[in-house]
């Protein structure tokens, strides 16, 4: 099903090798979907001198950093807004956002809605760890129902945000959601988001081991990865199989895709058809 | 073709056109090929001015969902290589501070314009103020430097906002055209041709990448900045960054990078430095003020001199940084000091300050109105007469 081209794939020829060791804690799902973006990109032959990484803040945010290519570390919740001017302005540039699940969906969620409308091209990956890891373990729009965290002692009383849902619902033109259980199928995920040509979301379900898996007693990564395994439902079996799932269970794969004009092509086009009626 | 031909044609020359318009042209004059914003009173023409002249020079306008994407992505096409601008009023303004720092912070050249009205809060969204003095200057959290220019006029404001372009561009600092709403929709003529062509550009970064040190101050104190394309691959943060701009706490680094940040504007006071004087020389009370109170002041000086009372004008074009010594020059004879403005008194607070123990007295007018010439030259004349 997939071609496995990590013979060929080295990290290090994407990574700046002079910010390591990485912050990251032991376990933290987020280095795995940096790997998967990092192959995919490789995958798809993209021009570091030509590709531009755009992060907000907290751990998701920090990624950036490590990428070899041009990378901007922004303010909260606005990477989507920045990124939207950096498309608009040099669509020669392939522009990927970083984002978590605080960043995203809420301080930004306005600019998720409004970038998913617009439909500039820009991937939009989302690592979502269900908690504000960085600044140590609060309540975020993800968290599931009835889980601690700092600021939810008394377990989670706010449902969780399906954010690809929203996405669809809003209009993107590519989204989709996988768990770093699957690296390579994550991998072909995220590849086939950066090829579309409006805005892709990609929401990766990742794992605090360190702050929101202790809180829960959820155990160590690995077992937190398989939960969130027991917790998917990949698109493939979703219309053939009448599963067990949980209550809760998210879809995974590719869930939306449509082909709505892409908003800077657009624009150009509207503005040389004007400056030709001149 | 005279004046008035080339007027009438639209291609050039003298127009009869508001502030905000004026506004406008002087962007796309001065090279500005991105403009992203969100309309609000009385900032709005801006805008509208831009999305259609923007496509005309193979620009960019995009509206966005809030003032704060707004911010974030002029600073995005700055980064790209882009000269952008965004504009809007008082509440905008509030909203746009944290981007506003970010762009002190990592110096990234972009262009700011507040159109004041009333406040606090929603205020008065169609009447003038000049209260965003202070905000303007350290509306974001943190110490950062920033240039804040306060044009007068219709002409005024096209060439400050091409001058503003021009100093975003050369001191790699975010620069806010502040101007009340008086002059933003007021209309004058306005000579459209005085913008030499070519315009100064950031200092891009050249030479071998495992050389090039993205915050480095290059002897001048200004970095020069990676072309993304280039392939420098450089990295741009928020957060306190060395010389080679990735994250440090380290003491030593943080401190280097951060005083060449807070001093960088001084080493160009030569450019960045604009005021106006007037029969200040002999002057026994000078009188302060910006925008269009300015304006009423100098009308004041007028009838204070028919008057044979010897009263001067000292106007700060660029605001921030405060053009101190030439305040100082220009007051050296003065026994008192008298500043109108549309506010509680923020410039009469930095006046105070340049000029420590000279009288200096205020006119505060907060009704939404602008101050009459009358009212300041009543209270100058009484002043020079010595009570």
């Amino acid at each position: 099903m997939y071609i496995d081209t990590a013979a060929d794939f080295e990290i290090r020829d994407y990574l700046r090798q002079e910010m390591m060791p990485h912050f990251l804690c032991p376990g933290c799902g987020h280095g795995i979907a940096l790997r998967a973006l990092l192959w995919a990109i490789h995958d798809l032959g993209l021009d570091k001198d030509k590709l531009a990484v755009v992060s907000g803040i907290g751990c998701a945010g920090r990624l950036s950093a490590y990428i070899d290519a041009n990378t901007f570390h922004v303010t909260h919740g606005r990477p989507l807004a920045y990124a939207t001017g950096l498309a608009l302005a040099r669509p020669d540039l392939h522009v990927v956002v970083i984002t978590g699940d605080g960043d995203c969906l809420a301080i930004g969620g306005n600019h998720l809605i409004h970038a998913c409308r617009r439909n500039l091209k820009l991937t939009c990956l989302m690592l979502n760890n269900e908690v504000y890891g960085m600044t140590g373990g609060q309540v975020s729009p993800t968290t599931s129902e009835t889980m601690l965290t700092t600021t939810t002692p008394l377990g989670n009383q706010e449902p969780h945000f399906d954010a690809c849902a929203l996405a669809s619902a809003a209009g993107a033109g590519f989204v989709g959601r996988d768990v770093t259980h699957h690296v390579p199928k994550l991998k072909e995920l995220i590849k086939a988001g950066l090829a579309h040509p409006g805005f892709a979301f990609v929401e990766v379900l990742s794992d605090c081991t360190e702050i929101f898996g202790r809180k829960n007693d959820l155990g160590s990564s690995p077992e937190m990865i398989m939960r969130q395994k027991s917790e998917i439902r990949p698109s493939a079996y979703r219309d053939t199989v009448d599963t067990p799932f949980r209550a809760n269970d998210l879809p995974t794969g590719i869930l939306a895709q449509n082909d709505r004009p892409e908003y800077g092509a657009a624009y150009r086009r509207a503005v040389a058809a004007r400056k030709g009626a001149l | 073709m005279n004046a008035v031909d080339t007027a009438l044609t639209g291609k050039s020359a003298v127009k009869l056109i508001s502030g905000n318009h004026a506004c406008a042209l002087g962007a796309i004059a001065a090279g500005c090929r991105f403009f992203a914003g969100y309309p609000i009173t009385p900032s709005s023409e801006i805008a509208e001015r831009l999305a259609r002249q923007l496509p005309e020079v193979d620009g960019v306008f995009v509206q966005m969902e809030d003032e704060i994407a707004s911010m974030a992505a002029v600073i995005g096409a700055s980064m790209g290589g882009v000269k952008a601008m965004t504009a809007t009023s008082g509440p905008g303004f509030s909203l746009k501070q944290e981007n506003l720092g970010y762009a002190a912070g990592a110096e990234i050249p972009c262009v700011v314009v507040n159109v004041m009205r009333g406040g606090p809060s929603t205020g008065m969204p169609t009447r003038p103020s000049q209260a965003d003095l202070m905000q303007a200057r350290w509306g974001s959290h943190g110490d950062y430097p920033i240039i804040v220019l306060a044009p007068a006029s219709v002409a005024e404001i096209y060439s400050e906002t091409i001058r503003a372009f021009d100093l975003a561009e050369l001191c790699r600092s975010p620069v806010v055209l502040l101007y009340d709403q008086v002059v933003a929709q007021l209309s004058e003529t306005v000579a459209l041709d005085n913008a030499p062509a070519s315009r100064p550009e950031r200092k891009w970064a050249s030479g071998p990448r495992s050389a090039y040190k993205p915050y480095a101050g290059d002897g001048d104190g200004i970095p020069a900045m990676a072309r993304p394309g280039a392939g420098y691959r450089s990295h741009t943060t928020g957060l306190t960054h060395g010389e080679d701009g990735f994250p440090t706490q380290n003491p030593e680094a943080v401190t280097r990078n951060l005083s060449r940040l807070f001093t960088k504007l001084e080493r160009h006071r030569d450019l960045i430095d604009a005021w106006e004087t007037l029969n200040c020389d002999d002057a026994d009370v000078v009188i302060v003020a910006i925008g269009i109170s300015a304006r009423a002041a100098l009308r004041a000086v007028e009838q204070c001199r028919a008057q044979g009372l010897r009263v001067g004008l000292f106007r700060p074009i660029t605001l921030w940084p405060f053009p101190e010594q030439q305040l100082r020059r220009a007051a050296a004879k003065a026994r008192a000091v008298l500043v109108p403005e549309m506010n509680t008194g923020q410039l009469r607070l930095e006046v105070e300050r340049v000029l420590g123990g000279l009288p200096v007295e205020g006119i505060q007018l907060f009704s939404g109105e602008a101050i009459a010439p009358a009212d300041i030259a009543a209270r100058a004349a009484a002043l020079a007469r010595g009570s």
